[in-house]
């Protein structure tokens, strides 16, 4: 068990490590990729790009460049901006983490509760007008751009009924520390998690359901019956629990990539500043250091989230316990 | 009588029409009897005894005929009260143990599922049981077998935990559909033994579904030979196998290897296919695959008549 924990953790590693190695090959050695350039702008003299090339340490080996970065990402934490030289990338990604968690997470429990839910309800009323009506709405939920939905749902919450007794509880955009105003974090964040929520409700409810269909037709669905079982416990406790993988493996997928900085269309409309929005900045300056970071931490938990996807797969599925 | 069928006729509609998947098949068992019903894939052996469960869930099934359990009429039962009777009176034992259990489930855990769903005993009670159950089959350790989950078993130990739960609530009738088929010869006289013993113990009645003469000649009391949805000859293990009547049934028996005598070069095999339920042929349903076939095979289909041993043939008719 030790080792088998000990050799998944080393698998993280490893995959962290190759996806630092080509991010950051993609910005330094690409050709045509040259970082003194792009900081000292357009028309800068030889003299200068040389300067800034000693200056940020371009003039050395790239493996020396590599290490060094890793260094002051992982050991020393003092990473800076080559932007904006002196701002701190590591502390900057450790402000941004706690506002992406708190949208993904609370987005999160809303859609696996709100599409277990229809998957059941829709699979269970197969074929009848509720179950054509909530695929529907899935579908419409999935075709919805979050961008799209975001500033629709401002532009009644926070601007045309704003005053109306339905949405004067919505507090202007921005984020709110938990531990300063837990009231004010919930209320900041409903709209943004019902927002980023009915993308995946759609997904997930359709995904569900056609799951469960397939499993009702199983063999031991049949055994179920001439149990006498009722069809109630048939679905809950033959069909539904069979059907979970398919659900815990998109979610595994998904809760990570989100975290790692996917939310960031529904960060931007509402206003939070996190990780999603930290990396699109970077992006936008070219800012290698802060990309680093923001990789480096979105990649950590994507593998984290693969890791306890793999470790439910084993609490749902008896069968893969044994390897 | 513990079952009595009359006429049941189960069709279902397709895209090409609709299908007679069974065509007036009727029986009797008495009780602690065994009966085997025998014919190809596609004959209507298992979807007659699903009828007799209730499980034909197929909304474009249409089921009608008579089914008497015990003097009650099943066909139109709410599913209420038929789920009281299935699994609790009438149980069944399927053809794939391999993929009859739920996967994520303990065999323990499901065999007192059932237990529970029919009596109102506590769950140390029910697993107390499935301990009992579980060596009742043979298993050599039925304490640690209880928490050992399907994948973890052979196919002829889940097939041992499947009649286990089948017997979990002492059915009066056991529904065996080809139980056997899917496992290994020397596992398949295991669990033959074990039908066997149980019935003696039980009392429970048996219709065991097979397609292999060799297992209805070690097992069954009373034999229905069945072809495209209609019994074609019934009588006792010894009326059928010593004096067989429908061409069918002789043309099955003789493609059984012999054990004595000369080895023949080649078994002798029934020409042509069992057709298409869709396109039955005018006449008899056997009758392009007869050898004995004659004029009045070609129009009308012959009835099976009454009489303990009866065959469906005009020929059997005729003489």
């Amino acid at each position: 068990m030790i080792y088998a924990i000990l050799r998944r953790f080393g698998q993280m590693l490893f995959v962290m490590f190759g996806i630092s190695v080509i991010v950051f090959l993609i910005f330094f050695a690409t050709p045509g990729a040259d970082p003194a350039a792009r900081i000292a702008g357009r028309n800068a003299s030889p003299e200068v790009l040389a300067a800034v090339r000693h200056s940020f340490g371009f003039d050395q080996p790239l493996y020396v460049q590599y290490t060094r970065m890793m260094e002051k990402i992982f050991v020393t934490g003092d990473l800076t901006s080559f932007v904006n030289r002196g701002w701190k990338v590591v502390p900057a990604v450790m402000d941004s983490i706690p506002v992406t968690l708190s949208l993904v997470f609370g987005a999160a429990v809303l859609w696996v509760v709100v599409s277990i839910i229809i998957g059941i309800v829709a699979a269970a009323t197969r074929d009848s007008w509720l179950d054509k009506l909530l695929m529907a709405l899935g579908l419409l939920g999935i075709s919805m751009p979050v961008y799209w939905l975001g500033e629709v749902m401002n532009l009644i919450t926070q601007s045309r009924y704003h005053d109306s007794w339905a949405f004067s509880w919505v507090p202007p955009l921005g984020y709110k520390n938990f531990s300063d105003d837990p009231r004010g974090w919930f209320l900041t964040l409903v709209i943004p998690w019902i927002t980023l929520a009915i993308l995946y409700i759609g997904i997930y409810g359709r995904v569900l359901r056609a799951a469960i269909i397939e499993s009702m037709q199983e063999d031991y669905i049949r055994t179920a019956r001439a149990k006498g079982l009722s069809e109630t416990r048939i679905l809950f406790r033959h069909a539904l629990r069979t059907s979970l993988i398919a659900f815990v493996t998109l979610f595994g997928l998904d809760f990570g990539a989100l975290v790692g900085g996917s939310a960031l269309l529904t960060e931007v409309v509402f206003g939070l500043h996190g990780i999603g929005k930290l990396t699109y900045d970077a992006l936008q300056n070219l800012d290698l250091p802060m990309i680093m970071a923001t990789v480096m931490y979105a990649s950590m938990f994507v593998v984290i989230a693969n890791a306890v996807v793999d470790f439910v797969y084993i609490l749902l599925d008896p069968r893969l316990r044994a390897s | 009588m513990i079952l009595s069928v009359r006429d049941l006729r189960v069709s279902f509609r397709t895209h090409d029409g609709p299908v007679r998947a069974i065509d007036g098949v009727s029986f009797d068992l008495e009780e602690s009897e065994i009966l085997g019903v025998v014919g190809e894939s596609g004959s209507g052996k298992t979807v007659s005894l699903l009828a007799v469960m209730g499980l034909i869930t197929d909304p474009n099934a249409t089921i009608q005929g008579s089914i008497r359990y015990k003097g009650r009429e099943l066909v139109g039962l709410p599913p209420r009260e038929l789920r009281r009777l299935r699994g609790n009176e009438i149980a069944m034992i399927f053809q794939d143990p391999m993929t009859a259990l739920t996967p994520v489930y303990t065999i323990g855990w499901q065999i007192a599922e059932q237990i529970r769903a029919h009596r109102g005993v506590s769950k140390a009670k029910a697993m107390e049981r499935v301990e009992e159950l579980l060596a009742e089959v043979n298993f050599p350790n039925p304490h640690e077998a209880m928490s050992r989950y399907p994948h973890q078993l052979s196919g002829g130990m889940r097939q041992r935990a499947v009649i286990a739960m089948a017997l979990s609530c002492d059915p009066a009738l056991l529904v065996a559909d080809e139980p056997t088929t899917a496992l290994d010869v020397t596992v398949q006289a295991g669990i033959l033994d074990l039908v066997r013993k149980l019935r003696a113990k039980h009392k429970s009645a048996v219709v065991f579904i097979t397609h292999d003469m060799g297992v209805v000649s070690e097992l069954a009391d009373r034999v229905m030979v069945m072809y495209a949805g209609r019994v074609v000859e019934r009588g006792t293990r010894m009326e059928l196998f010593s004096d067989p009547r429908h061409p069918y049934t002789r043309a099955l028996l003789g493609s059984i290897p012999p054990l004595t005598g000369q080895k023949p070069r080649r078994l002798p095999a029934i020409p042509g296919s069992p057709p298409s339920l869709l396109r039955l042929p005018q006449g008899c349903a056997f009758g392009p695959r007869c050898p004995v076939r004659y004029e009045p095979c070609e129009s009308g289909r012959p009835g099976l008549g009454g009489g303990a041993h009866a065959a469906a043939c005009f020929r059997v008719a005729q003489a």
